[in-house]
């Protein structure tokens, strides 16, 4: 991009106000963890970029994408709030765990919609007390299940007796999965170790150590930054079988593997889309986003995981604005009308070939008693030598007898806590 | 013998290898604390700039390239060469001597004489700006580092250990090589600043500015040439620790693991530097064994300071610090 | 022209001693409090509390309690993230606990707690000295942060980790919670820190503040003229963990709503409140304030001018935005090493004689 242009599309957008649909890209391009923001806020503007530029726009009207650089900072992220909610903003994806708990109560005073698409809260699943916030696809509690009903899986069922770690990045984030992990260790019978590495988890010798001693059959990781680096490269060193070690989907990406070389082969990670870019869509967003020079960053991120990721969940807000216009009867919605929209939102196998997205997540759809999905997801599985991630598993449940009655306790406590009565009007 | 001795011992072999890595990081600290009295901060920003730069140079990336192409409209990112590791790592060295040399030119020849914790400043200032200027200049992605160290477990220590006690040790050869360049680092240095002219002006700088100043030793090319070093140790550093996870942001935060290391070894020593970093390594790696499943784990970062501070508390200047003596 | 002690007769010892000497000083003064309590709560809007006025009041808090205890007393501390964690933790138990109680209780109750435990973790200075104990407090930023990351009973059991400000009043105005006005975040920032520089400007003038400023020229020749050490270093350890307690409760209350440990309260915190004291001045109540509304705006500052204006990309303008803070640190130090204050006051003694110099 020209700056230039930039200048002159800047002059232009301070000029007389249109209708337009505003989509706040709360991204982190600089930062600690800045490889991994690149390819998501790339991903997210060059969809609306593509509907821009082919559709022009959703039902109509221009879509209009504001950046807005968080560093991964929370206190930026305050800012970047604030700056960007008086435009108009639909939906927030405030991408760090800091800054979607700092949105939850903000914008839902504010009455403007939050989608954590596989992070942030998880109880926010209980639409009743989380009227705003939405974490549909999956959460980390359903992550968890997937990792253990893939287990099961690939061992017929019965994991009596086997041991699994958890590897996890020592915060709220890491300690997510703990607690389902734990009810599941009692339903299933087997050993469960948890294992934290403290942040930035550039040094895990003690960690690895402490797994090579204890010889767990598998290995669970949540892990974020350089410690998703170090604990594959760790686990190579030790000769850690790795299509035994699987990672929650932010320790999935290229960035993650690429370091290790070939000892990261074989690698698991959870995920909830899917990956590569064999999608009739690729097309279209070569054509008119990458070649028309209109690419957002470098342009070279195109299919990685996390690019993916941020497509999808473009592709999740323009679904629900267009779910939202249906609604509504307007094509200029409020976000009062996009909350509604993503309330109402029901992704269809159908639905995702005709965007161009055959196969892309799973089927679910929303409700305001459950604002998480239906709780699917998938195993991928990294290839070193052809350098890349594929599905080796359908789209499959977490196991809902457990997470559901963890989801009600903790919407419950947050209701009681900040004075919410849970209600479905 | 018992398991459990058997792997605390093999925890204490990793502690010692990591202590090795943590002392090369508080060398580059001792370096120019000895000689100009300033506390580096930008230490560990400048191993992720030196690493960085190493891997732009072999990868043949044009630097700024985001920031032309955002100006110019361009769309370049590499020359299309790649260079040898060896001759990289040497012009690595000369950008970090460029380095030094801006560094004392525009910084610190302006501060001299100030109060240590605003040249401490100075240096923070510092980090941030190299932070920025790293980004800018290579770009904040994560780079795979390759400059052709062997990495994963040594299949001998595993075989020999496993015959001698039924359990294989494991000790990983990117360790290895890490404390056989140490073991070269802190020998060349001994010989540099014992049998040279310019390791000699060096000593008697970091004894008293103003006699070497009287004797005709120029502070200017001293403290040049000390940042020169310590860009050079800190060169090693980033290899080290960059080939581990990739060379990325987080490397700048390789100098907080430094700083316990240098409380327990006293800012001014070097055969502190390298004990007080064998004394974390293994103190933090037991803890987390022993007492670590107690209570959590995820101990080693307090502790490595608690470790420190119990030592300041008998010795206030460090192990091997030298005497404060104190005058009204 | 008008900024002259001629004409200005002081007749009693109060009148010669107080804070502003000068009548115009004074009349300055007066205005700034109009403006800040008549004025801006009344045209306040929501970015401009929460982007600019809120945090650069909560860090001017946190860089009066560091000021006295690096500033006045010479004891550097890199433990001031950590400390302010301790205010905001214990300001969230006391608020859940308490529901019915003021929060004008509870802040400075959050403040007391961690004067006690500033105090605690400035046991170490009695005998660890100058970039030793630097590092030494560190040892607290560390240790702090794990604790409270690990220990549930501080974040109430919640699955998440996080504490979250529930919605509490005082005298009937909401001041935390999501619903609170611009103003209302705006007023009560602005009540603590108007009593906490007060009160820091009266204490580092009298006694306790003279034998703190002896103790950072030469403890030795302090302990030699009678200042005992022990209770001057931890007074300022204490005072100063009272103001930054404070800073930290408000700073989760008020301004973030939400906090994890790690996150908010890391070691950057403790970092850049040493910037701010330092680009403000070492020593200095006014230097607290100049140097966090510097490091406050200038981010914001910057941000506005290469997106706002010139449309730059965001990640682009991040990155310059790093090397223009660094470069602007650097250059002031080389400039003016006593900080934003001493221009300042250099700037007051060129008025004094402006516009007959000689």
């Amino acid at each position: 991009m020209k700056l230039t242009t930039l200048t002159i599309a800047a002059v232009m957008a301070a000029g007389p106000v249109m209708a337009d649909l505003v989509f706040p890209s709360l991204s982190y391009r600089t930062g600690p963890y800045a490889a991994n923001g690149i390819p998501f806020a790339d991903g997210y503007e060059d969809y609306f970029t593509l509907l821009n530029e082919r559709d022009g726009g959703i039902g109509g009207v221009p879509i209009r994408v504001l950046e807005c650089e968080t560093g991964y900072n929370t206190e930026k992220g305050v800012e970047c709030y604030e700056s960007t909610k008086g435009e108009g903003a639909l939906v927030y994806q405030p991408l760090s765990t800091g800054i979607t708990y700092q949105l939850i109560p903000k914008a839902t005073a504010d009455g403007i919609p939050v989608h954590s698409m596989g992070y942030g809260r998880t109880s926010a699943k209980n639409g009743a007390v989380f009227s705003n916030i939405f974490n549909y696809p999956a959460n980390y509690w359903d992550g968890a299940s997937h990792a253990v009903t893939h287990i099961l899986n690939e061992n017929g069922g019965d994991i009596s007796g086997t041991k699994i770690a958890l590897v996890y990045h020592n915060s709220a984030y890491g300690k997510e999965p703990i607690r389902t992990l734990e009810e599941l260790s009692a339903k299933h019978g087997y050993e469960f170790l948890p294992i934290a590495v403290d942040h930035p988890g550039q040094e895990q010798k003690s960690q690895w150590l402490q797994i090579r001693q204890q010889r767990p059959d598998y290995v669970l990781m949540w892990g974020w930054g350089v410690m998703n680096q170090v604990a594959i490269q760790e686990a190579a060193n030790i000769r850690f079988p790795m299509d035994k070690f699987i990672g929650i989907w932010w320790s999935g990406s290229e960035n993650d593997v690429l370091p290790a070389g070939a000892g990261a082969d074989g690698y698991k990670a959870l995920t909830f889309h899917n990956l590569g870019k064999d999608f009739p869509l690729y097309d279209d967003m070569q054509k008119y986003v990458v070649d028309a020079g209109k690419a957002a960053g470098a342009g070279d991120q195109l299919g990685t995981a996390l690019y993916n990721r941020g497509m999808y969940a473009a592709m999740l807000a323009a679904e629900a604005a267009k779910k939202a216009q249906e609604i509504s009867g307007v094509a200029d919605i409020t976000p009062a009308q996009m909350r509604d929209g993503m309330e109402a939102l029901e992704i269809t196998e159908e639905l995702m070939t005709e965007i161009g997205l055959p196969n892309f997540g799973p089927t679910f759809s929303v409700s305001c008693e459950n604002h998480g999905g239906n709780g699917l997801g998938a195993v991928a599985q990294w290839d070193a030598g052809a350098g890349k991630w594929s599905l080796i598993t359908d789209y499959y449940q977490s196991d809902q007898d457990i997470i559901s009655p963890l989801v009600a306790e903790d919407s419950a406590a947050f209701a009681a806590e900040s004075g919410i009565t849970p209600s479905c009007s | 013998m018992p398991d459990q001795v058997l792997f605390a011992m093999e925890v204490m072999l990793n502690g010692l290898m990591a202590g090795v890595l943590y002392a090369l990081v508080a060398l580059g600290f001792v370096l120019i604390y000895k000689a100009s009295g300033i506390f580096n901060y930008a230490q560990g920003v400048m191993a992720l700039f030196s690493a960085l730069t190493l891997v732009g140079i072999m990868e043949g990336q044009v630097p700024f390239s985001h920031l032309i192409n955002a100006i110019f409209g361009t769309d370049i990112h590499h020359f299309g060469w790649h260079v040898p590791a060896l001759v990289a790592i040497i012009l690595t060295i000369a950008v970090m001597i460029l380095f030094a040399w801006l560094v004392q030119k525009v910084i610190f020849r302006h501060l001299v004489n100030q109060e240590p914790i605003l040249l401490f400043m100075a240096t923070i200032g510092l980090a941030y700006f190299l932070e920025g200027f790293g980004d800018l200049m290579w770009g904040s992605e994560i780079k795979r580092l390759d400059v052709g160290l062997p990495q994963g477990i040594n299949e001998w220590i595993d075989l020999t250990t496993f015959e001698a006690f039924g359990y294989g040790f494991f000790i990983d050869n990117l360790d290895i090589s890490a404390t056989i360049v140490a073991i070269f680092l802190v020998a060349g240095l001994i010989v540099f600043s014992q049998y040279t002219k310019q390791g000699r002006a060096l000593r008697a700088v970091a004894d008293d500015h103003q006699a070497a100043l009287s004797v005709g030793i120029s502070l200017n090319f001293i403290w040049v040439l000390v940042w020169s070093v310590a860009g050079f140790v800190a060169l090693v550093a980033g290899i080290m620790w960059g080939a581990k996870s990739g060379v990325q942001f987080s490397l700048s935060l390789i100098a907080l693991k430094a700083l316990p290391v240098l409380m327990l070894g006293g800012f001014t020593s070097i055969p502190g530097a390298i004990v007080g970093g064998l004394i974390i390594g293994v103190g933090e790696k037991l803890f987390e064994f022993l007492i670590g499943p107690m209570v959590g784990g995820a101990t080693e970062n307090w502790f490595a300071y608690v470790l420190a501070l119990v030592f300041l508390v008998f010795r206030p200047q460090g192990l091997f610090g030298e005497k404060i003596i104190e005058r009204v | 022209m008008f900024y002259r002690e001629a004409g200005d007769f002081s007749t009693t010892y109060p009148q010669d001693s107080q804070t502003f000497p000068i009548k115009f000083d004074r009349y300055r003064y007066y205005v700034v409090l109009v403006i800040a309590f008549g004025i801006i709560p009344f045209i306040i809007n929501d970015y401009w509390a929460n982007a600019v006025f809120v945090p650069f009041l909560i860090y001017a808090i946190a860089a009066i309690g560091l000021n006295i205890l690096t500033g006045y007393c010479g004891q550097v501390s890199l433990g001031t993230g950590a400390f302010m964690a301790v205010g905001a933790y214990s300001c969230y138990k006391l608020m859940t606990a308490f529901p019915e109680v003021s929060m004008l209780i509870h802040i400075p109750l959050a403040g007391l707690i961690t004067a006690g435990v500033v105090t605690i973790f400035g046991l170490p200075s009695l005998r660890i000295k100058g970039f030793y104990l630097a590092v030494a407090t560190l040892a607290a930023q560390f240790f702090l942060v794990w604790l409270f990351n690990k220990v549930g009973w501080f974040y109430n059991y919640s699955a998440s980790g996080q504490i979250s400000a529930p919605q509490r009043d005082v005298f009937g105005i909401i001041v935390t919670g999501p619903n609170t006005a611009a103003w209302a975040k705006y007023m009560i920032c602005l009540v603590f820190v108007t009593i906490c520089a007060v009160l820091a400007r009266n204490l580092t003038r009298g006694t306790t503040g003279r034998t703190w400023m002896a103790i950072r020229d030469m403890d030795i020749a302090a302990e030699i003229i009678g200042v005992n050490p022990l209770k001057a270093k931890l007074t300022a350890f204490a005072i100063s963990g009272f103001f930054v307690g404070i800073a930290g409760a408000l700073f989760f209350s008020v301004y973030l709503g939400a906090a994890e440990v790690g996150e908010s309260f890391g070691i950057d915190k403790s970092f850049l409140v040493l910037f701010m004291i330092i680009i403000g001045g070492l020593g200095s109540i006014f230097g607290s304030f100049a140097g966090a509304a510097f490091m406050v705006l200038l981010p914001v500052f910057l941000k506005n001018v290469f997106v706002g204006w010139l449309g730059w990309p965001t990640d682009l303008a991040a990155h310059l935005q790093f090397i223009i803070s660094g470069g602007l640190i650097i250059i002031f130090l080389i400039m003016e090493p006593h900080g934003l204050a001493q221009l300042w006051r250099v700037a007051k003694e060129k008025l004094r004689l402006w516009p007959f110099p000689h």
